[in-house]
């Protein structure tokens, strides 16, 4: 295993919990109601506050001298390697959630797993991160209850928000080569392991919410490769405005 | 604060005096923050953990240090430390007492938070009139470590501090 399979295997970890973060904290100021919004900022805050850690590790490891800065902010379209469920848009509420629980149950038992890794700072990192998404997970699921049992709109909502993002779940289980070579070495975790727990764990929460199961042909993938919707340009452009701008500006 | 924690005696009673700068009644030696601080000559060496990785205020935690190690004549060395990661029992019980004069509930035990944060049962005393008639607003409060609660007797609404471990 060489630094560099590492770190391309952190940017697939990180670069979801980035591109997320960036994503929700969009709402912040927008959210539905006061105690939403500020509950989404703080899920943002949280996953910018993991993102940093894996970035600074990135650089550390970097053979060039470079900041978390750089890793989130002077990085190209095709060199992020998030999965594109985190990329879809805040269309309304129900997207916002169900996108949500889509991603923290996955998060869950990635860093669950995460935590028994043989790398000192994948085990600090993920030992604390797991707990801040673990409310994460506990906050989606509840609003995914209310809305999904709520009212006649809520229900129609949030099945359609279901609908069209169940196709973007599956990304969420693919290893690449370094995935595999660092998994394999005991440092990473093999994500495909953690697929059948995933499905068990939603549906049976969906269906706790009488939310019917979406059946699909085929799912959506390309994030990990470096292959994004169209969303994801405008997220970067948002995020990386002022670095593009007056390159190398300090805080 | 755990008893594993080493903190050099003439170093304690500067860091006593730099405040949470969200809860300003909580110094950081109540809030757990600090894990380790020893003198090498004039050079103080700190290490601080977060309460929540994204926590803003750590940079802020990090430079009210330097200045107040640099006003008592020390050179100083911060380092953040992730592992081990925080929890509310490294709280000392005279943070849990300022918090509560303060306004915000004191976290509980992990047992009692959960029923708590699952509105399974109502067990957060309310800090201004103690009734447990208290019901959870929102799981995210004012920041990431606390939740919002109201007490239905004073219907005052208020933070609870919760319970990481």
């Amino acid at each position: 295993m060489t630094n560099e399979n590492l770190i391309h295997y952190i940017h697939g970890i990180a670069d979801n919990s980035m591109i997320l973060g960036q994503r929700i904290s969009e709402l912040c100021g927008h959210g539905p109601n006061l105690e939403t919004d500020i509950a989404l900022t703080n899920i943002a805050l949280d996953l910018i506050g993991q993102t940093r850690s894996y970035y600074q590790y990135v650089a550390e490891l970097s053979p060039k001298d470079i900041t978390e800065d750089d890793v989130a902010f002077l990085r190209k379209e095709r060199e992020y390697k998030n999965v594109l469920l985190v990329e879809q848009p805040n269309t309304d509420f129900a997207y916002v959630i169900v996108r949500q629980y889509f991603f923290d149950v996955f998060h869950y038992l990635l860093l669950k797993e995460l935590e028994k890794s043989k790398n000192v700072n994948f085990q600090a990192i993920a030992k604390k991160s797991l707990k801040e998404v673990s409310y994460h997970k506990r906050f989606s699921g509840d609003w995914l209850k209310r809305l999904g049992d709520g009212t006649e709109e809520s229900k129609q909502k949030t099945q359609q928000a279901v609908n069209d993002l169940w196709v973007f779940t599956d990304e969420l289980f693919h290893m690449t080569k370094d995935d595999q070579v660092v998994a394999d070495a005991g440092f990473g975790v093999d994500n495909s392991t953690l697929k059948s727990e995933y499905y068990t764990m939603v549906k049976s929460l969906l269906e706790e919410c009488k939310l019917l199961i979406p059946e699909v042909e085929y799912f959506q993938k390309g994030g990990k490769k470096g292959i994004h919707s169209e969303h994801m340009g405008y997220i970067l452009s948002d995020m990386q405005f002022m670095q593009r701008t007056y390159p190398d500006m300090k805080w | 604060m755990t008893k594993d924690v080493h903190i050099d005696t003439e170093l304690f009673s500067i860091l006593k005096s730099v405040p949470d700068p969200e809860i300003p009644v909580l110094s950081i030696i109540d809030l757990g923050v600090v894990r380790s601080a020893y003198l090498e000559g004039k050079n103080a060496f700190v290490e601080i953990t977060p309460t929540y990785s994204g926590c803003p205020a750590m940079d802020v935690i990090g430079d009210d240090i330097k200045t107040e190690l640099k006003k008592n004549g020390y050179i100083p060395n911060v380092k953040l430390i992730l592992s081990p990661a925080w929890t509310t029992d490294w709280m000392t019980d005279e943070g849990k007492q300022a918090l509560k004069d303060y306004g915000i509930a004191p976290p509980m035990d992990a047992t009692s938070d959960k029923e708590a944060l699952l509105g399974n049962k109502r067990v957060i005393p309310c800090p201004q009139c103690e009734s447990k008639n208290t019901r959870l607003v929102s799981q995210f409060g004012s920041t990431a470590c606390k939740a919002m609660f109201k007490c239905e007797d004073c219907e005052e609404t208020f933070d609870y501090f919760k319970c990481l471990i």
